[in-house]
């Protein structure tokens, strides 16, 4: 980011970047500094402050066995919501990239699910999927208990996942979309040219070329699903039945909100910190040895 | 009108020095021209003088005044950037009368002006139009006259023609040189293109790697180069630069063995390695038989229409003429030249500067007298 | 285009329409339920058409779910933050592209790293903080002794208090505190060219000037995109609103109202009501994204990539 033309001035850009500055401090910096004094100190009962704990907090939700069961199912969460998406859209913007006549309707409705609120899409599918209803009723009035997400933890999970990935189609196919206009069309032709029909070129020349995006996007949904889930969660679920769609953004508002187990809660907060961050990282690895290679 | 004048002016980038300490005045009123190889430091100049770099030590000073710690737009300068730097989302009105409109100028004083400005480079067709929606003979233009209307005391030229094609840069050459000639405001132009420097300067400035090679009037850059990278980098073809040294006897020793003589130069430079140089124009063609004849074999000649360029080489030293000749001249054919010992330029190879027939060095800011 | 025929253009549309049922079926569900009565919407195969009981099903949901009240708070919350980051993504940006002062890479990295971790991943704190938004300054004066100097110079005690519970400026403030819009600002500023700046100067322009007359203007664009970002995002937030109003008669926003419209489980099935309702609450941001698909398209790859 090399600029040649600066502006020198001792306190107009402290004026301009104050407040932004500000508003991080108090609500990113102190709180996350907060969630680490939380996660190694312990609140005691009837007040009297925290106690130091070093990682008391950390092995009790290590040891605790649902905390990893909780761990797996966002992971399983995270991968399905993930490739899901990705698929359906990666498939829909390789059409649109044809650029037939007309395209430009699909593709303006292909975006509409990024305008929608989680919960607004939990209460719709959760209409779709209630097992009394008129459309998965259906079904179930041919085979009776074939589907019901209210007792059968793994449809839950299913409903979950799959409203989850609607959601994520229209943000995927906007950046797979703008990647694969990328390409110049002289790279296609050639390959045409080459005898390669449209599904070899997809394998052999845009995907590897999309890869960068590919990437970006693994990352972008897997962050979004350990950390997008709530809203999605609460009005679906809550987390039932019986803890099968607990995933840990949810854990961390129940035990922390509801159990009012503030230690647990901030250990927890740390855990997906790291996680997110960690992803981040790779993120940034990544772009960084590109950058090397271009 | 106003002077500007340079003393010690260094620029220094994290501790290396990029100008290595300029002292050139210009008088007011005269069109100067910075040339140089790109990297050579003459934009940094430029936009020291304009306020746009920081002067890192020395002091620039315009009409008198030093202006090192003067805001850009307190020294009175305008300037024609290389990519014009139009405000893309104003119109050619708006962007004409910006720094008149900044200065607090009210609208209908403003609107006039930019009108006669914009008449004066026959813009008034396009006054409504946005910078995308012009060519680029006409975005030069609107930068000219954004320029213009602040009716400034220098005016400031960064490369302005380089986005141009062949035959414009050579309409709006003219157009700037009427453009001196009507205003009479003093003028730095930067460039690195040699024929634009030379038809529109008054004099020269002619940098290489932020040191000052030379200051001089065109024609006496051209005639009598202060250094050897100015005697290089002026005239196409370059001047013939052979490299060797003079002995006791008069003769001028150079490549595998070659003589020449050149008893009037000799004594002055006999202790120094040296280069002479030439211009191509003033090598002569002889005959075989003449008294003090060169003998050369031709590689190659080069047909220019009125005349030719003869690119022969003499005991492994190459040598390029300018002969009007009409015979022909193969490759590997024998040829014959003389030199005129007024012609000759002599540089010492330790510092590149060139040594009077006295062997007194020359300075860059030294004229001659032509 | 390679591949002209006909066989394959009509794998192409069929394709396309697949998807598009994909997309639209839950919209569709949504409208054709809304618009049910009671009877129709519990029947068993559903009639895949809309009904006419639309516009009462949506009065039934106005009512119930207070959504008047609500939709005005959703409006002020979604503006205030598209306002307010606007705003302060501009400046803090411009600052930290145009600006050479010697804490600008910190600053910068100060800024951007918030973009690492999204606010669901700290809530509890963050909650935490909105309780009193003064308490890291009441810390920072306590450590320093400040809070005893003056107590015993002045008897007076210093208690910083900002309480954000139940308030706009709660539910604004710290969606406002992430680093998005600065860094789509910033990006595009990085194209501005320095001459452009150069020639400001020159013109005898000021900073402020510059950033007035030339970059605002030039980075229509990217305001329009990081509008609807931010006001799609906004209006659809839901932990934190949740959160941070427990007096949801006069702060609650409309998502965080979604929820009451389920019918309960012994309740009467009227999901007539809730789709009536959960469509009116995702038609704004939907509008908006629809109008201003053009820009904000621009600027959402620009932003993240």
């Amino acid at each position: 980011m090399e600029r040649r033309a600066f502006y020198r001035n001792p306190v107009l850009p402290w004026l301009l970047i104050g407040p932004q500055l500000l508003l991080v401090l108090v609500f990113f910096y102190w709180p996350t500094s907060q969630a680490l004094y939380w996660a190694f100190t312990l609140e005691q009962p009837w007040g009297g402050g925290n106690s130091w704990v070093w990682l008391d907090n950390f092995i009790a939700i290590f040891r605790d066995r649902e905390y990893w069961a909780t761990v797996a199912r966002s992971a399983f969460y995270a991968i399905c919501t993930t490739g899901l998406s990705m698929a359906v859209a990666l498939f829909l913007a390789c059409f649109v990239d044809r650029s037939l006549k007309g395209t430009k309707l699909f593709q303006s409705v292909y975006v509409w699910p990024y305008a929608i609120a989680a919960p607004a899409a939990g209460v719709a599918f959760r209409f779709i999927f209630a097992p009394q209803s008129g459309i998965i009723g259906s079904i179930n009035q041919i085979w009776p208990g074939i589907w019901d997400p209210s007792t059968n933890g793994v449809h839950a999970l299913a409903m979950v996942i799959i409203c989850h990935a609607w959601l994520g189609i229209g943000y995927n196919f906007i950046f797979f979309l703008a990647a694969l206009q990328m390409i110049p069309r002289s790279i296609t032709e050639a390959g045409a040219m080459d005898g390669a029909r449209p599904v070899r070129r997809m394998f052999d020349l845009q995907l590897p070329l999309i890869a960068p995006t590919v990437f970006f996007l693994l990352i972008m949904n897997l962050i979004s699903s350990f950390t997008d889930s709530f809203g999605l969660i609460d009005t679906m679920t809550e987390g039932g039945p019986v803890g099968s769609t607990e995933v840990m953004v949810y854990k961390i508002y129940f035990d922390g909100f509801k159990g009012l187990d503030y230690s647990g809660a901030a250990a927890q907060s740390i855990v997906l910190m790291f996680l997110v961050i960690a992803l981040t990282f790779v993120q940034f690895k990544w772009v960084e040895k590109r950058v090397h290679y271009n | 009108m106003a002077a500007i004048s340079f003393s010690g002016v260094k620029k220094r980038y994290q501790k290396n020095d990029v100008i290595h300490g300029v002292d050139v005045e210009i008088e007011a009123g005269e069109f100067v021209v910075i040339l140089g190889p790109s990297g050579c430091g003459k934009s940094t100049l430029l936009r020291m003088i304009a306020g746009l770099e920081e002067i890192s030590e020395g002091t620039i000073a315009i009409d008198g005044k030093v202006v090192n710690e003067l805001e850009p737009r307190e020294r009175g300068c305008a300037m024609v950037f290389q990519n014009y730097a139009l405000y893309p989302h104003m119109s050619v009105r708006q962007n004409i009368g910006y720094a008149l409109k900044v200065a607090g100028m009210p609208k209908a004083e403003r609107e006039a002006k930019v009108l006669k400005v914009a008449k004066s480079v026959s813009l008034e067709p396009y006054l409504d139009r946005k910078p995308g929606e012009l060519s680029g003979g006409q975005r030069q233009r609107v930068a000219m006259a954004r320029a213009m209307v602040r009716e400034p005391k220098v005016f400031l030229f960064d490369e302005p023609f380089s986005n141009l094609d062949a035959k414009l840069r050579v309409a709006m050459r003219a157009e700037v040189r009427n453009l001196h000639r009507s205003l009479g405001v003093t003028s730095v132009f930067v460039t690195h293109d040699q024929t634009e420097a030379m038809t529109l300067a008054d004099r020269l400035i002619v940098m290489n790697s932020g040191f000052v090679e030379q200051v001089g009037k065109p024609s006496e850059v051209y005639h009598h180069p202060a250094s050897l990278f100015v005697a290089d980098f002026i005239g196409s073809p370059a001047m013939n630069l052979v490299r060797g040294f003079f002995g006791e006897d008069g003769y001028f020793r150079h490549g595998k063995g070659g003589m020449v003589n050149l008893p009037g130069l000799a004594k002055a430079h006999l202790s120094r390695e040296v280069s002479i140089g030439i211009r191509p124009e003033l090598v002569r063609r002889v005959d075989a038989g003449h008294k003090d004849a060169i003998a050369a074999v031709v590689d190659y000649t080069e047909e220019l229409g009125a005349s030719r360029l003869v690119y022969a080489r003499a005991d492994g030293s190459p040598i390029i003429a300018v002969d009007s000749g009409t015979d022909a001249l193969g490759t590997g054919m024998p040829v014959h030249f003389a030199l005129s010992e007024s012609d000759i330029h002599v540089f010492d190879h330790s510092n590149g500067r060139r040594v009077d027939h006295n062997g007194r060095p020359v300075r860059a800011t030294d004229t001659v007298s032509a | 285009m390679i591949e002209r025929s006909p066989v394959f253009n009509i794998f192409t549309y069929a394709a396309m329409t697949l998807g598009l049922l994909v997309v639209l079926v839950p919209f569709w569900i949504v409208i054709v339920a809304g618009s049910q009565s009671l009877q129709e919407v519990s029947r068993v195969p559903i009639v895949l058409w809309p009904s006419s009981h639309l516009w009462e099903n949506i009065q039934a949901a106005w009512a119930r779910a207070d959504l008047g009240p609500k939709m005005i708070n959703s409006l002020i919350v979604a503006s205030g933050v598209t306002f307010g980051k606007i705003v302060l993504a501009s400046i803090s940006a411009f600052a930290i592209v145009f600006f050479d002062f010697r804490a600008r890479m910190v600053c910068f990295w100060m800024i951007f790293i918030t973009l690492m971790l999204p606010l669901e991943v700290r809530i509890v704190p963050t909650y935490a903080i909105a309780a009193n938004a003064l308490l890291p300054f009441q810390v920072v004066l306590d450590t320093l002794g400040i809070t005893g100097l003056v107590q015993t110079l002045s008897s007076v005690r210093i208690g910083l208090e900002w309480n954000l519970l139940n308030s706009y400026t709660g539910l604004i403030l710290p969606l406002v505190a992430t680093a998005t819009g600065t860094f789509l600002y910033r990006q595009f500023f990085m194209t501005i060219p320095d001459e452009l700046i150069e020639a400001s100067k020159m013109d005898g322009a000021s900073p402020v000037r510059f950033f007035f007359d030339v970059l605002l203007p030039l980075s229509r664009t990217n305001m329009l995109a990081l509008a609807t970002i931010m006001f799609v995002s906004s209006w659809n937030q839901y932990l934190w609103p949740l959160l941070i109003t427990t007096d949801r008669t006069n702060y609650g926003t409309v998502v965080m109202q979604l929820k009451a419209l389920i019918p309960t489980q012994n309740g009467t099935p009227d999901w007539n009501v809730t789709m009536a309702g959960a469509l009116i609450i995702m038609l704004p941001p939907l509008l908006i994204v629809a109008l201003m698909q053009r820009w904000f398209v621009r600027g959402l790859i620009t932003r993240d990539k």
